[in-house]
């Protein structure tokens, strides 16, 4: 597989849309559905992503796409993937088809846990995926479990005696590979190819799978829309964001490391230099840089272990 | 018909089995808990064709019913009092995606206190959700309902809860008349969507700004208002293999009565011996029950209650509004009239005696207050 291929393959996720140009979930989106190529229904969280893509009587989903609420992406998936299989089972239905549920960060890690933990102990056929951009952003860039520590956010505020989010990110991998599921990844729009075979590794497994993805966002982080990309780069060079996979047989972790930028891994604030909700770290608070850097170094350390590096 | 003694909830659990839904998706939840047990009993020897979900609440119940009717299937879910407030939020979408889910509801009063006994609080709270709602005075009711409801709901694709009061009929067991399996499949038919996620390329559960929400809950209101020649029609298909000719109300000695108490649920019954006694001292009483709230049919209502001199409501919920419940305002509105009184009765399963319906007949027409409570320490 290469993007020209890829590029060549029908578009289900067409433009006209209206994320905000450099949206990381756009691109995400499109990748993912061009690496499944084959009939797939999309569910979606309310999300932006929701808003965005469905204003009626307009849509971006050249597939069938489904919005139920907030909180139950993975609910809604598991019942349309359940009558899937029944019809199929009663021969009423020929096509293969694939599931796919998109949820943002909230509707994923906070809100929607329990729909997703549920469904994935049920194991369900159905690949989910986390558009993780670190805040509520559809409602104005809120805190979410998975904003980082230090970061602005407007429930999160910079202050005298607070400066910004005072806890580390909810770690959404790791509760997906405790559910022992067959396929768990994390990836980035940075390494497309990379997330395109995440894809199609997910979406060949029989089972739940899950994929993390980081999802840059213009006005919630502070960048420059054009930079999109490199902010990505910047979190996996760092080391902020590794990529990795998880595959699950019998019950015993197989962790494979995608990437590793060794001896070229930078220093956290080069990713945090690039966005403004971190502006109060740029210069000040050194105290707190150092807090940062010192969990990606621990969690860094720990993956490389599980991953045998 | 094959003749069995069975509980309200065995009688749903069986028509569910006649329904054979696609998808079942449920969370226990008292006093409906034996419909999924004993549904799950069924699954488990082979005896449906569909797929049972065991989900993590009632929340994603309905979630994922909305799901698997959105891929064009028939599905159902059961609940009680805090499921169904749990999964609230979903059942008005479940409207609006204008999806004919089929639910009975094991009816249960809210929290708090919790409480695990019959009251309408639960149902009530999603009166105008946008779903259908049929309730029901006896076992045969509730079963009976079930089919008429599912062919309802596909006929205007609205979604219908199914009622019946939570222990007094859920639990007890009656003498019904259950049809054959082929009978039913041949009254519901198979179901054919218009729109199915798995048949063509849809998109479901868009989002609508101020240029067509108002017309998406206009079409929303319309069905429900076209819901009611619908309901006549079906109820006459019905009688044709039950014998049994049902109607939006029913009604016990109505035509001559000058006091007329309107009611829901089972009370209706126990309602029948206390008319029929005071009726022995010559005391023109009847009775009003309610078997379709929603579409609220209110010419019918008119036309039935309008020469009656003395109307009671007793209404099995308290809507704490500083006025009375929906029933209530719903009658008052109906029949244009101020003189008619409320009563607000067995809350948190508080035995309903045959004392309190005569204290509600002796007592309708007197006294200056409209919103009164039977059966409480004051
Ligand atoms: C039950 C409920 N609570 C709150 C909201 C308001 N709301 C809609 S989207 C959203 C945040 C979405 O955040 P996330 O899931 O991270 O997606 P993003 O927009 O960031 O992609 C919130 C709080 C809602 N729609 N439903
Ligand atoms: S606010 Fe952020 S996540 Fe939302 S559309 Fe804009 S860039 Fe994308
Ligand atoms: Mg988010």
């Amino acid at each position: 597989m290469n993007l020209k291929e890829l590029s060549n393959r029908k578009a289900r996720f067409t433009g006209g849309h209206t994320l905000c140009p450099g949206c990381g979930e756009g691109i995400i989106v499109r990748a993912v559905l061009q690496a499944i190529n084959q009939q797939v229904v999309v569910g979606c969280a309310t999300s932006c992503l929701e808003v965005s893509t469905s204003k009626f009587p307009q849509t971006s989903w050249k597939c069938s796409f489904i919005h139920n609420a907030f909180e139950n992406v993975s609910a809604t998936m598991s019942g349309v993937e359940t009558a899937y299989r029944v019809l199929k089972r009663k021969n009423k239905i020929k096509d293969d088809i694939k599931f796919v549920a998109f949820a943002g960060d909230g509707g994923l890690c906070d809100i929607g846990l329990q729909s997703f933990s549920g469904a994935l102990e049920r194991g369900h056929n159905v690949l989910f995926i986390c558009l993780d951009n670190e805040a509520y952003q559809n409602t104005g860039i809120q805190r979410s479990s998975a904003t980082p520590y230090g970061a602005w956010t407007s429930t999160t505020q910079i202050g005298e005696k607070h400066k910004g989010k005072e806890q580390f990110k909810k770690d959404i991998v790791k509760i997906a590979v405790a559910h022992e599921i067959p396929y768990v990844a994390q990836a980035s729009p940075s390494n497309y190819l990379d997330l395109v075979k995440k894809v199609s590794t997910a979406v060949s497994i029989n089972g739940p799978s899950f994929i993390n993805i980081l999802s840059p966002c213009v006005p919630g982080w502070r960048y420059l829309q054009m930079e999109s990309i490199h902010v990505c780069r910047r979190a996996v060079d760092s080391c902020f964001w590794p990529l990795y996979e998880v595959f699950v047989e019998n019950g015993v972790e197989k962790w494979k490391l995608n990437y590793d930028p060794k001896d070229k891994k930078e220093p956290v604030i080069n990713f945090l230099r690039m966005q403004g909700r971190f502006k109060h770290l740029w210069n000040d608070n050194k105290d707190i840089v150092d807090k940062i850097q010192a969990n990606i170094d621990r969690k860094w350390e720990e993956l490389k272990k599980r991953c045998s590096v | 018909m094959i003749k069995r003694v069975i509980t309200g909830n065995e009688a749903v659990a069986y028509a569910m089995k006649q329904i054979d839904p696609e998808v079942v998706a449920a969370y226990p939840i008292t006093p409906q808990t034996q419909i999924i047990e004993k549904y799950a009993e069924y699954y488990a020897k082979g005896e449906v064709s569909g797929e049972l979900i065991d989900v993590e609440s009632e929340h994603s119940a309905m979630s994922a019913v909305v799901g698997a009717a959105g891929a064009g299937v028939r599905a159902m879910t059961a609940t009680s009092s805090q499921g169904l407030a749990l999964m609230l939020e979903i059942v008005y979408i479940a409207a609006a995606m204008r999806l004919p889910i089929l639910m009975p509801v094991v009816n249960r009063a809210l929290s708090g206190p919790i409480n695990i006994h019959c009251d309408h609080s639960d149902t009530m709270m999603a009166a105008n959700s946008g779903w259908l709602q049929f309730y029901s005075e006896n076992n045969q009711d509730v079963y009976d309902n079930c089919f008429i409801a599912l062919k309802v709901a596909e006929r205007v694709n609205l979604p219908v809860m199914v009622c019946q009061d939570g222990f007094i009929t859920s639990h007890s067991i009656e003498d019904i008349s259950l049809y054959k399996d082929n009978v039913i499949k041949k009254f519901i038919g198979e179901y054919k969507p218009k729109y199915n996620l798995l048949k063509k390329e849809i998109t479901m559960g868009p989002f609508d700004m101020f240029d067509y929400y108002f017309e998406h809950k206009r079409k929303q209101a319309q069905a429900m208002f076209d819901s009611v020649k619908v309901i006549e029609s079906t109820f006459k298909e019905f009688s044709l293999i039950s014998g049994r000719r049902y109607d939006f109300f029913e009604e016990y000695k109505l035509k001559d009565a000058e006091k007329v108490i309107v009611m829901i649920g089972s009370t209706y019954g126990s309602a029948r011996d206390v008319v029929d006694s005071l009726r022995n001292n010559g005391e023109l009483v009847g009775i009003l029950g309610i078997r379709v709230f929603r579409p609220f049919n209110f010419k019918l209502l008119k036309k039935k209650l309008e020469k009656i001199r003395n109307i009671a409501v007793m209404e099995r919920y308290d809507p704490l509004s500083g006025f009375g419940g929906i029933l209530f305002n719903e009658i008052r509105s109906s029949l244009s009239r101020n003189d008619i009184v409320e009563y607000i009765y067995g809350l948190g399963g508080r035995d309903v005696d045959d004392s309190q319906i005569l204290k509600v007949f002796k007592e309708m027409n007197n006294g200056k207050e409209l919103i009164r409570y039977v059966g409480v320490r004051e």
